[in-house]
């Protein structure tokens, strides 16, 4: 009973230590101007998906880094390169703001 | 914000400013959409004027994209109309704001380079800021219906979203 409970456990272990890099892919929504959610903890290798519900276009734009284009009523895809924390915001609306939290 | 304005940014200011102001009476649902809409147009025809006059990119893109957003604008408020049958009305506000970008226009018209970038962008700050006081002290709490008031919201942050932007690109190009 210990012992299998044991190789469960230890069988649970391997497999996270075998896929150590499951991507995920995590949901932003924007509607009226507004991410959400506002902040966001991914791991490299993950992908946001920005969900944008308004009739406008906006970017989500890193400072010096990346920017994605996303599309009125459409959706938009970036994949997470670099660990770190950034603050992004909407070129054509810097009043919108988000900020990831990348871990390596 | 800006220290030496214009003189035709503060013509602008001049007459445009005071009707806003002054409207002690509130104004109707129908004609808050009319202010509205009226507003967005102005944008879109100060947004072609800049298309075609100015050779710097930031200024075009800074165009293209207030062009873009205020058409998108307007055309959520004209689908809000219909459905809420509401017949956009003519008032004195929107007849002064009309007014005002008319000569506003004439005024860039006779720009050109430089000249006619800056007085854009710095008349694109200022008018939005005058869209966003309006919105925010006079037309939002005069709507009564709750679909054109969330609207109005939408529009208020979106305007200032180009404020911002307009700043933005004011600031590059001293
Ligand atoms: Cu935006």
């Amino acid at each position: 009973m210990k012992a299998g409970a044991l190789t469960l456990f230890g069988a649970l272990a391997l497999a996270f230590v075998a896929r150590p890099v499951s991507a995920a892919t995590i949901e932003v929504t924007i509607d009226k101007l507004v991410f959400s959610p506002a902040s966001v903890e991914a791991k490299v290798g993950d992908t946001i998906e920005w969900v944008n519900k308004d009739a406008l276009a906006h970017t989500a734009t890193v400072k010096g880094g990346w920017e994605v284009m996303i599309a009125p009523k459409s959706k938009g895809r970036t994949t997470l390169k670099t660990a770190g924390a950034v603050d992004y915001f909407c070129r054509f609306h810097p009043n919108m703001k988000g900020h990831l939290d990348v871990s390596p | 914000m800006f220290n030496r304005p214009t003189a035709a940014l503060a013509g602008l200011l001049l007459v445009s400013a005071a009707p806003l102001a002054q409207a002690a009476d509130k104004p109707t649902d129908p004609q808050i959409a009319h202010i509205a809409y009226t507003a967005g147009t102005i944008d879109i025809e100060a947004a072609k004027l800049a298309i075609k006059k100015s050779k710097t990119k930031e200024i075009v893109d800074f165009a293209k994209d207030m062009e873009r957003d205020h058409v998108a604008v307007n055309k959520q408020a004209l689908d809000l109309v219909k459905k809420l049958k509401v017949t956009p009305e003519d008032n004195a506000t929107s007849q002064s704001l009309t007014k005002a970008a008319k000569e506003e226009r004439a005024k860039l018209a006779k720009l050109k380079g430089a000249a006619f970038d800056k007085a854009y962008i710095e008349s694109e700050v200022a008018y939005h800021k005058q869209v966003d006081s309006a919105l925010e002290t006079l037309l939002i709490p005069s709507a009564s219906n709750a679909e054109l008031k969330s609207l109005l919201e939408t529009g208020l942050k979106i305007f200032q979203g180009h404020e911002q932007h307009a700043e933005h690109v004011a600031g590059m190009l001293k």
